[in-house]
């Protein structure tokens, strides 16, 4: 099977949509000459009307987009984490609640790919994990694949979804390769990852270790250093946020009985925080140990490289967490 | 193109729709029973009226907190308007929208919006939809002096000027933002003066005279549909009631005098546009009065409509969350 780039992948499934579908175009800042990596080549092949490079003007082409695809146009907005706070309004008050106040009358066929950049020194201005704000927020659907593969079959899934959707493309993972299948080897003829389909990255006995985004790679990291002890850990990556697969995560915490969750957002508020809140409220009776959260420290990402390390999980953190889980 | 005399009487019709539908609306509030904010439209009807008067069924509208006039000028049934008012199932929204959130999108109104200038980008978006799937529907947006000073006014404004969209940015100037005057809010005489700024035609016009918007919103139109891109309109108005409903009891200082909103009270749009009519030959006083009389019961009938329909059920609370379920 072929060995892909997450950004391969990304660039597959959007070739693959805009073929299949006309009303599919791209918007966003420097697409043409694909600054991101993702959009290389579209413009040729689709023409400047389908891959539109867009003014810095993110709540203006934020809420285009809404606007477009409120008259039948499927817009893939290209953006980065950290302007997602530049186009709040639209996201907030117009993505997320148009549906819902219209009484169900608005679809809003779009999806943002995020850029999720971290841990490069790019420092606080440029290195957010904002996903766990959207979630606090009724209406928009998250998905943070962790691989190629998830990447390619989520994209597609997205851009055929008929809501908005938040695809934040984790900067650990983009460097990641992964087998991805070819068209014609796929049973279907095409790669379609459904949401709210938890993936078991790593089957184990001992501990759950549930990964979002980037964190999935430091569980699997942690996994690999624990096994020589004997120690068994399994990994799940739920893949969508939003609706998020608590059942996979609630009947392997029934089997392991303890609980580690590694999210790369700042931990007051993050998806860890949810996902442990609903396993103590739904699961107590299994956990033989109290929960542990592996999350940013509370504070904002430093720029030099003596101090930036300090804040996010890193696979040292996650077997730490797992002996306190298994003392 | 000129308006002939069902035309215009059809304007003087929804001119008097929205009029008797927000005094409606006003002693509702009055009696109690309603239920969240809501913003009269009385003095600003020409605005509405003379806009979407230009304006096809297929052409897309999107609106503000001020939001009853706007989709009753487009079409939309005041029945189901004031169901949504009252929180009712019948309403547009089924009741979870309510005032400032007036939506009926088989007729092009693509929704008000509670917060200011938001529905600026979403207009903009619907003519870059118009554009890009090569069909000739056109955008228009209401929108205030307030939020012309909103950064998602002048983001949309370029971009719509940049790729020559189909869109017609409306702004009604009443003069207030709340209680904050035009002059202490916005750097310009007027809010068309932007235009330049951005390579569009920018229009001065009376809002008070709805044949006047007409005229002026039927050329933008005539650019749009032609592929000459946007146009900004101003319509010079005024509410005649306060911002929103009940605030007169909070408000505790003048911020505009009496003498200024009796003047401004002189010219009614409603009697401008009749004595219109009437003075050019083109309706009687009986059939100007006839009209009134029978939107008087259409807007009597919507009042007992939406008190007789139901609140939604509870079991509705989590209904409409998403197009493609989870």
């Amino acid at each position: 099977m072929p060995v892909k780039t997450y950004i391969q992948a990304i660039q597959e499934a959007t070739i693959e949509e805009m073929q299949r579908d006309p009303t599919v175009f791209m918007m966003g800042e420097d697409l043409r000459k694909s600054v991101y990596g993702a959009t290389a080549g579209l413009v040729e092949q689709f023409g400047e009307d389908r891959i539109i490079d867009t003014p810095l003007s993110e709540n203006g082409f934020f809420g285009a987009a809404l606007g477009a695809s409120l008259c039948g146009m499927r817009p893939i907005v290209e953006t980065v984490t950290s302007f997602l706070w530049v186009g709040m309004d639209q996201l907030i008050s117009q993505a997320a609640k148009m549906r819902y106040m219209f009484g169900g009358q608005a679809e809003l066929p779009v999806t943002f790919r995020i850029r999720m950049f971290y841990a490069r020194g790019a420092a606080a201005h440029h290195s957010d994990r904002n996903y766990p704000v959207f979630m606090n927020t009724p209406g928009l659907k998250i998905i943070c694949p962790t691989n190629a593969y998830d990447a390619k079959g989520l994209l597609k899934t997205a851009i055929r979804d008929n809501d908005v959707c938040m695809f934040f493309e984790d900067g650990i993972a983009i460097s990641s390769r992964t087998e991805v299948p070819d068209n014609e080897d796929l049973p279907g003829g095409e790669l379609l990852v459904p949401f709210g389909v938890a993936n078991t990255v790593r089957a184990g006995s001992d501990v759950t270790v549930v990964g979002i985004a980037g964190g999935v790679q430091h569980a699997l990291d942690a996994a690999k250093t624990l096994e020589t002890e004997g120690i068994s850990l399994e990994v799940i990556d739920p893949r969508t946020l939003v609706p998020l697969d608590m059942e996979t995560i609630l009947k392997s915490v029934e089997r392991t009985g303890r609980l580690v969750v590694v999210d790369p957002a700042h931990k007051v508020c993050s998806a860890a925080s949810e996902i442990a809140a609903t396993v103590a409220q739904e699961g107590f009776w299994s956990l033989q140990a109290p929960i542990q959260v592996v999350a940013s420290e509370q504070v904002n990402v430093p720029y030099s490289p003596a101090l930036e390390p300090l804040i996010y999980p890193t696979p040292e953190k996650v077997v730490a967490a797992v002996r306190v889980v298994l003392d | 193109m000129a308006l002939d005399k069902q035309q215009l009487e059809e304007m003087y019709r929804r001119m008097c729709l929205i009029r008797y539908f927000e005094e409606a609306v006003i002693a509702i509030h009055s009696s109690g029973e309603l239920i969240g904010p809501a913003h009269p439209y009385i003095g600003q009807e020409a605005v509405a009226v003379g806009a979407c008067a230009a304006l096809r069924d297929d052409d897309r509208i999107a609106g503000s907190h001020r939001s009853h006039g706007h989709p009753i000028a487009k079409g939309g049934d005041v029945k189901r308007a004031m169901a949504e008012i009252l929180g009712k199932v019948d309403g547009f929204c089924k009741g979870k929208g309510g005032s400032m959130h007036l939506a009926d999108f088989s007729i092009g109104i693509l929704g008000e919006s509670g917060i200011v200038a938001s529905s600026v980008p979403i207009a903009t978006g619907a003519a870059l939809a118009s554009k890009l799937s090569k069909k000739d529907f056109v955008a228009l947006v209401f929108f205030g002096d307030g939020a012309s000073n909103q950064g998602a006014c002048h983001e949309s404004m370029n971009m719509a000027a940049l790729w020559d969209l189909p869109v017609i940015f409306l702004c009604e100037n009443n003069g207030y933002a709340i209680t904050t005057s035009y002059k202490n809010s916005v750097s310009v005489d007027h809010v068309s003066d932007r235009a330049s700024a951005y390579g569009m035609p920018g229009v001065l016009v009376d809002g008070q005279d709805a044949i006047a918007v007409w005229e002026a919103t039927d050329e933008a139109v005539r650019r749009a549909r032609a592929g000459e891109g946007p146009t900004l309109i101003e319509a010079m108005t005024y509410r005649f009631e306060e911002h929103s409903l009940g605030l007169d009891r909070i408000i505790k200082s003048e911020y505009r005098s009496s003498e200024e909103v009796e003047e401004a009270m002189k010219r009614d749009p409603l009697v401008i546009h009749r004595a219109t009519m009437i003075s050019h030959g083109f309706s009687t006083e009986a059939e100007c009065d006839e009209i009134e009389s029978t939107v008087k019961t259409e807007i009597d009938e919507a009042v007992e409509f939406a008190r007789n329909s139901p609140y939604p059920e509870p079991g509705d609370l989590y209904d409409d969350m998403w197009a493609t379920p989870v």
